[in-house]
Parts: structure tokens; C-alpha cells; sequence
């Protein structure tokens, strides 16, 4: 599979000074070769289109953030005196619709996969370098319409878009919401595209299928989600389009239509964009487990398959949404039986990263303490999912915040905790400089205590019976709804500590070497930043991933502190 | 940045065959996509016939069959010589390129004006779901739903092939380039691979749409 | 391609694979004027998906290319047939038991 050509050797620049051991002058690199709005816009370099998706999703954080405070802060008390009930159904509704297909779904392959994609197999760039370009077009063109229809008035269909709300009863912007999610699917389907495609034809010599790092085969079985799954949630948002301008009537019971069905084709994506959003986390989380325990991943290979089980098991078990929406019995436990399965490759890795760590020289950077915290916060939403799954036990708690919290364990204490961890780690390879380690570990800290603050006291409600979707609730619940908002208000500023003190490092933070951590990996032995074409010559790969000595210390470097 | 060299060889590739390869691959992912995406209208069919057999057989026996096959027979035909078109392009002979795409184009066109013809005789009918359907006969059967599928079906199915012409064109201004080679010819061959795509979905809808409830009854059409 | 030009088939080929093409269309027409029973739908399907293949195989060129290009091709109607399937079994076993909730 792999191309067996002669490595050719990229331009020599004898003009540059050599850079092994330390970078005194930074040389030409991605960052530097070019200046200029245009030479950023119009690139077509993986690297850089990383960067520009990784300002935009930072934005989209922010926006989506805000209305994660603004509910909070509604239900710091019981009655509904903040916001009115169809301003919370939007501010809801938005809040879920920019978080997910803005930033937990492209989030991670499209920043750090992006970046590191063609790195880690020892590619000069991914296949498709302006169809990558696009994609990130295509996402703005989405974000462009998602705001359009803020400015309108917004949606308050709930993320999920349910028929027949969404389609015959709604009064708000669904019909724009629907062209901003189904244009936002093409650009995630295209990069999914080119990556597959990347790791199929463009791997160095010697870069077999099991010497890749688990990061890329996360990003892989990741990317084979999304070409299965996103179409058929883009032809189902249309469909519920044309329903609204021309009543067409396909999920409308009047005409026949079964809303049901709606239910079967967005979750029919929908779960398995939970193992979009979860996956490449996974694979930074064995990235990171290595690199700071110095040590061979625990299992490789079932690690790898695992990550692939996780992928094609997720698309059998859509069906758990439906336990109560007449769903068949029998559908619901064939689907309630098939969810309990998909627990097992998940809890594999869980077991395998623990393994990885027990009796390693574990290294509590940033990234490690992220890492570490994604252990616990995942486990936690893992295993509350399999409550979930059980059928009986979800007609108990369905459309509760015991659901509510759940989720949030698994997307925002599982993905946006290693996306953090990530955006840490390879923080010196994409910009050249460290970033503050003590205020990294302070806000991992932050993140980690407001994180089940916020969210803890959310399983006990939904269990108590809170429903999620209302903005008012009785007074027995206030305590627990306070303790939550005052978690909410740490959490946040944990999110906001790094997104101050990190672009504040582009300027004054120390400057990285190749290796800052001593990690394996192609990317580790290429310059800081790295130049545009990545690799002077083309790398020759000899060794297994993660070939850490038996029984070595890190080398820890005076840059870290 | 990203550059193309002589041979039309793009920089981050190591040979023409690696990236006629990608182009490949990178191709049929983007023809499961497709097949997905037409796969949601198809399970809403499959699940609404199943509900409403009926109703489907009354709604199918409005369709023209004459029509349909005869699109049928043109857009086999378009697949022809959109095959031609692409071994005219192996064999680098760019003059040919143009003919046969153009003839796949006129095809195309023809398939798309005999279908704008059907679908003025269902506005004439009262076919078209909405407040003005009128379906004679059966009341309640749901024929307005099998309409309503047979219209997102075929019109989805038309807007593909409306985007085919327009990479014909595109294909066509590159032959009289001479840019197709022996060596080269990813371009024509994926615009190739979309448009047999394409006939591959009516080659599946027309007997779903078409030819429901056709058996005991002598009249063909009306 | 540097040492490994691609297949090229013959005209002949190309034209026979058409006649066959329409052959099938004539015949999923005489098939829909039967009573074949339960059987008329799978029929029709099975021509379909005859014609798709041979379509797939020759027109795109599947036929001499890579395993994996094989693999890409079929995946998708995999794919296909679990939303079938797995939507099905819901619509289908509806009335078997009473839907608590
Ligand atoms: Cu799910």
C-alpha cells in the first residue's frame, strides 16, 4: 500500500543555519515564510488552515460559551426571571447547535488532525490540499448562516431538530438553522475525505498500517464515520427544509408521514457523531498517556482495532434515542443489547491508558494533567452511558438532566478536556514557543473541579426528576441547580484562562526546541515550528510507534519547568 | 503553494501514480457520500411503501412509463459515451474527449427535458403535493406522499446531473487545452466515475418509481 | 504511469456492456407486466442491482483496480443496508409487543 519510491530530497537550503541542537535563529518556517492576509486566506497548506480553524473554533467556543452562562445563570433561581421560555428554547438551542457542529465535531480533526495528519505519517501535506482549503470555507459559509439565523431570531427546536416542532410548528429560523447544518456536513465530510485518503496513499516508507501512531488511526476511523454518517443527516435536514417551505409532508402525520422516521435518520448519524466527537480525543489521550508515562502504549494493536470496533459498532445502536418515541420493543432491546456492546471497546482503552501509566515515569505536565482528568471525567460519563443504554432505566430519566449530564461528561469532560490537553502538548510544535507551565497545571486544576461541579449535581437532579429544556424548576432543587451555576462560573474561567495566557505565549513564552517532551513521533524530529513542506527529505520509518527504551527516565529540559 | 509541475504532477506527491491513485480513492469516498445521501430518501421510500403498499401502486401507475424507460434507454446511453469519452482521454486523443463528452452533455439534456415534460403533466394532474393535490380515486391512501417522494427523488437525482453539465463543460475546455495525456487524466475520469454514479440511482429508480402494480393491467401509462 | 499504464478496454467491450444495460431495462419492464406474487419487487431489485454491477465493474473501471477500490465501492451499500435493516426491524415488529413509555 504504501509508496515504495526513493525518498527524493526536498530543496537543500545551505543558506540556513543548521539546526540541530537549538534553534537560535528561527529558520524559515510555515510561520514566517509568508506574511500577509492573502498568503493566510488563499493557503493551502495543512498547517496553516489548522491554524485558521483553530481561530474560528475558538471564536465558535466563545459564542457557544456564553450561552452555556446565560442558561446557567437563568437557572441560578427557580422561577423563570432572566430570560423568557422561548428566548431559554433558543438560547438552548443555539447553544447546542454551535457546540456541537462547530466545535466538538470539527474540533479536533480539524485543528490538530489538520496539523498533525500528514506529519505523523511523513507526508509533505494531506492528499487534497485545496479541497482542505475549501472544507474550512465550507465551514464558514456555515458559521455565516448559523449567525444569520442568531441575528433572526434564532431556533428553538432544540439541536436535535424534532419533527413535526421543527417542521410544521416551529416559528423560528429552522429552515436557515437546517442550510447552516447541512452546508457545515460538507465541510466536515471533506476533510474526512482527504484524510482518508492521506492515510491511505501518502504514508513515508516504512510507515506500515501498524506502526501508526493511535492519533492517526483515531483520525481515521474517525473520518470513516463521517463519510458514512453525514450524508444522511444532511439529506434529513433538507428533507425537514422542504417540509417547512413546501409541506411536502414525508414527516408529517397528516399526509401519512411518520416523525418517527426523522428520529431513525438523524440518529442514524447523530450517535455516531458521538465517536466523531470522542475518537480523535481517544487517539490524543494515547498520545499523551505515552509521550508523559515514557512508555510503549499498553496493547497496540487492540488499541487500534478497538478504535475501529468503536466506529462500526456505533452505527448499530442509534436506536437508544428512541426508547420512548414508539420505538418498537423489540427494536429497543435489540438496540438497548447492541449498546451495552459498544461499551467494551471504550473500556478497553480506559483500561489500556491506565496500564500504560502503571509503572511509567508518569510526568505531570499540562497535557498529562488533561490527560489524567479525561480518565476520570470519561469513565464517569462512559459508565453513566451504559445506565442509559439499559432500556428500562432510561424511561426513568429520559429528557432529564441525568441525561443532560451524561453527555456533557462524555463530550465536554472527554473531547474538549483532551482537546485542551492536545492544543498543550503540541502547543511548541505548531507556534515554536512553551507556553506558562504552572498556569497550565492551574487551569487543568480549575477545569477538572469545575467541571463536576457544574455537572455532578446534574445527575442527581435528573434522578430526582428535573426535566432538561425548562427555565424554571421547583424550589427543592435550588441548591443544586446554585452549585452547578457556581461550577459553571469556575469552568468557564478555567476555558478562559488558556485562551489568554496562550496567545499571550506566541510572544513571550519560552522558545520550543524540536522535543521539548522527549516524545517519539515524526513530528517530534522536525523543527518547531516546522517548515511549509514539513520534512527536508522524505523520513524513512524503522520503528513501531511509541518505541520508548525499556525503563528510561525523561530527559527533563531546563524549557519546562 | 500548491504546485503543479510540468507533467501535471502536484507538489507533495511522489509520482503521477500516487496521486492518480488518491484521485481515485479519494473519488469512490466521495461516491459513498453519495450513495448515503440518495440512501436516506431511499429508506424513507422503503419505509413508506412498506406502510402504504397501496397507495404506492396507485401513485406509480400515474407515472408514464414510456417516459421513464425512454430516459432510461438515454441516460444507458450517456454512460456510453461518457466511457468513450474517458478512453479517448487514455489514449490522449483530446479532439475525441470533446465529442463524446458533448454528446454525453446533449443526452444529459435530453434526459432533463423529457423529465421538465413529466413533470408538467403531474402540475397538469394536480400531482404535485401541496394545497392544489388532487389524487382520483383513493382518498386518505397517502398517494400524496409516494408523490412527494417521487419529486425529492427525481429532483435530487436531476440536480446531480445539472451539476454533471457543468463539469462537462469544464472537462470539455480542458480537452481543447489538449491537457488530457496518456499519463494524465485523473480529471476526465473522475467527472467520469460521478456521472456513471448518477446513472447507477435511476438505473434503481426507475423500476421503484415506474413500474409498481403494472401486472393484470392492459393500459400502459394512463 | 510510470511503468503501469492504465487498463484500457476495448470499444467492444464498452458496447456490450451498454446492450446489456438496456437488455436489463427491457426485461425489469416485462418483469413489472407478471404476477410473479411477493417475488415482482426482489426481481426488479435483483436486475437493478445486476445492471449497478456491471456498471461499477466496467464503466468504472472497478473491475481492474485495486482491492481496495473494491472494498470503498461495496462499503458504501453496506452501509446502505444497515439503515435499511436496523430502521426496518423498528417498522416491522411494531405490533409484536405492546411500546411501554
Ligand atoms: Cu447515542
Amino acid at each position: 500500500m504504501s509508496s515504495t519510491v526513493a525518498p527524493h530530497a526536498a530543496a537543500p537550503r545551505p543558506d540556513l543555519p543548521a539546526t540541530d541542537g537549538h534553534a537560535v535563529e528561527p529558520r524559515e518556517n510555515y510561520l514566517n515564510v509568508d506574511y500577509g492576509w492573502k498568503s493566510w486566506l488563499l493557503s493551502t497548506d495543512h498547517k496553516r488552515i489548522a491554524v485558521m480553524y483553530l481561530i474560528t473554533i475558538m471564536f465558535m467556543i466563545l459564542v457557544g460559551g456564553s450561552f452555556a452562562i446565560l442558561l446557567r445563570l437563568e437557572l441560578a433561581t427557580p422561577a423563570g426571571d432572566l430570560l423568557q421560555s422561548e428566548t431559554y428554547n433558543k438560547i438552548f438551542t443555539m447553544h447546542g447547535v454551535v457546540m456541537v457542529f462547530f466545535f466538538l465535531i470539527p474540533g479536533i480533526p480539524a485543528v490538530l488532525g489538520n496539523f498533525l495528519v500528514p506529519i505523523m505519517i511523513g507526508a509533505k501535506d494531506l492528499a487534497f490540499p485545496k479541497i482542505n482549503l475549501l472544507s474550512y470555507y465550507i465551514f464558514l459559509a456555515g458559521i455565516t448562516l448559523t449567525l444569520i439565523a442568531v441575528a433572526m431570531g434564532g431556533v428553538d427546536t432544540g439541536w436535535t431538530f424534532y419533527t413535526p416542532y421543527s417542521s410544521t410548528y416551529a416559528n423560528s429560523q429552522v429552515a436557515l438553522a437546517a442550510i447552516a447544518v447541512f452546508v457545515t456536513g460538507f465541510s466536515s465530510i471533506l476533510t474526512g475525505l482527504n484524510f482518508i485518503v492521506t492515510v491511505h496513499k501518502m504514508r513515508a516508507p516504512g510507515m506500515t498500517w501498524f506502526r501508526l501512531p493511535l492519533f492517526i488511526w483515531a483520525q481515521y476511523a474517525t473520518s470513516l464515520i463521517i463519510m458514512l454518517g453525514t450524508p444522511v443527516i444532511a439529506i434529513t435536514v433538507a428533507l425537514v427544509g422542504l417540509e417547512r417551505l413546501f409541506h411536502i409532508g414525508i414527516f408529517d402525520p397528516t399526509y401519512g408521514g411518520d416523525p418517527v422516521l426523522f428520529q431513525h435518520m438523524f440518529w442514524f448519524y447523530s450517535h455516531p457523531a458521538v465517536y466523531i466527537m470522542i475518537l480523535p480525543a481517544m487517539g490524543v489521550m494515547s498520545e499523551l498517556v505515552t509521550a508523559f508515562s515514557k512508555k510503549r502504549v499498553f496493547g497496540y494493536h487492540i488499541m487500534a482495532f478497538s478504535t475501529l470496533a468503536i466506529a462500526v459498532i456505533g452505527f448499530f445502536v442509534w436506536g437508544h434515542h428512541l426508547f420512548v418515541s414508539g420505538q418498537s420493543t423489540y427494536a429497543g432491546v435489540m438496540f438497548s443489547v447492541i449498546t451495552m456492546l459498544v461499551a467494551v471497546p471504550s473500556a478497553i482503552k480506559v483500561f489500556n491508558w491506565v496500564s500504560t501509566m502503571y509503572r511509567g515515569d508518569v510526568w505531570l505536565t499540562t497535557p498529562m494533567c488533561f490527560a489524567i482528568a479525561f480518565l476520570g471525567l470519561f469513565t464517569v460519563g462512559g459508565l453513566t452511558g451504559i445506565f442509559l443504554g439499559a432500556m428500562g432505566f432510561d424511561i426513568h430519566v429520559h429528557d432529564t438532566y441525568f441525561v443532560v449530564a451524561h453527555f456533557h461528561y462524555v463530550m465536554v469532560g472527554g473531547m474538549v478536556t483532551a482537546f485542551f490537553g492536545g492544543i498543550h502538548f503540541w502547543w511548541p510544535k505548531m507556534f515554536g514557543r512553551m507556553y506558562p507551565e504552572n498556569m497550565g497545571r492551574i487551569s487543568a486544576a480549575i477545569i477538572f473541579i469545575g467541571f463536576n461541579l457544574t455537572f455532578f449535581p446534574q445527575f442527581i437532579l435528573g434522578y430526582m426528576g428535573m426535566p432538561r429544556r425548562y427555565h424554571f424548576y421547583p424550589e427543592e432543587w435550588q441548591v443544586l441547580n446554585v452549585l452547578s451555576t457556581a461550577g459553571a462560573t469556575l469552568l468557564g474561567t478555567g476555558y478562559l484562562l488558556p485562551m489568554i495566557y496562550l496567545p499571550w505565549s506566541l510572544k513571550f513564552g519560552k522558545v520550543a526546541s524540536k522535543n521539548p517532551w522527549g516524545a517519539k513521533g515524526l513530528e517530534w524530529q522536525i523543527d518547531s515550528p516546522p517548515t511549509t513542506f514539513n520534512f527536508d527529505k522524505v523520513p524513512i520509518v524503522t520503528e513501531e510507534a511509541y518505541a520508548y527504551p525499556e525503563g528510561s527516565r525523561h530527559q527533563r529540559e531546563a524549557e519546562v519547568v | 503553494m500548491s504546485s503543479v509541475d510540468a507533467t501535471g504532477l502536484a507538489h507533495h506527491f511522489e509520482d503521477l501514480e500516487q496521486q492518480h491513485e488518491s484521485a481515485t480513492l479519494g473519488m469512490w469516498a466521495f461516491l459513498i457520500t453519495e450513495i448515503m445521501f440518495f440512501g436516506g430518501l431511499f429508506g424513507a421510500y422503503v419505509v413508506y411503501r412498506t406502510m402504504y403498499p397501496e397507495a404506492w401502486e396507485n401513485g406509480s401507475k400515474e407515472l408514464d412509463v414510456f417516459l421513464g424507460a425512454l430516459n432510461t434507454t438515454v441516460l444507458i446511453g450517456s454512460s456510453l459515451t461518457m466511457a468513450l469519452a474517458v478512453r479517448s482521454a487514455q489514449h490522449g486523443k483530446n479532439r475525441q474527449v470533446i465529442g463524446f463528452t458533448f454528446l454525453t452533455m446533449v443526452l444529459g439534456f435530453v434526459f432533463l427535458g423529457v423529465k421538465i415534460v413529466e413533470y408538467h403533466a403531474k402540475w397538469e394532474h394536480h400531482l404535485i403535493p401541496g394545497p392544489h393535490f388532487m389524487f382520483e380515486g383513493h382518498l386518505g391512501g397517502h398517494e400524496e406522499l409516494f408523490f412527494a417522494l417521487y419529486f425529492v427523488m427525481t429532483g435530487t437525482h436531476a440536480f446531480h446531473m445539472i451539476i454533471g453539465a457543468g463539469l462537462m463543460i469544464w472537462v470539455i475546455l480542458k480537452a481543447a487545452r489538449n491537457e488530457y495525456t496518456p499519463q494524465h487524466h485523473s480529471h476526465v475520469e473522475m467527472i467520469g466515475l460521478y456521472w456513471h454514479f448518477v446513472d447507477i440511482v435511476w438505473i434503481f429508480l426507475f423500476p421503484l418509481l415506474y413500474l409498481l402494480g403494472r401486472h393484470g393491467h392492459a393500459s400502459i401509462g394512463h | 504511469m510510470s511503468g503501469n499504464q492504465p487498463h484500457i478496454a476495448p470499444i467492444k467491450l464498452y458496447l456490450g456492456v451498454f446492450a446489456t444495460l438496456i437488455a436489463g431495462t427491457w426485461l425489469t419492464y416485462w418483469v413489472a407486466l407478471q404476477d410473479f406474487g411477493w417475488l415482482n419487487t426482489p426481481l426488479a431489485l435483483l436486475i437493478a442491482v445486476v445492471k449497478a454491477t456491471v456498471v461499477v465493474l466496467y464503466f468504472m473501471h472497478v473491475r481492474w483496480q485495486s482491492k481496495m477500490t473494491m472494498v470503498f465501492a461495496a462499503a458504501g451499500f453496506v452501509w446502505l443496508l444497515i439503515l435499511f435493516a436496523f430502521t426496518l426491524q423498528d417498522y416491522f415488529t411494531r405490533s409484536w409487543l405492546p411500546i411501554y413509555g
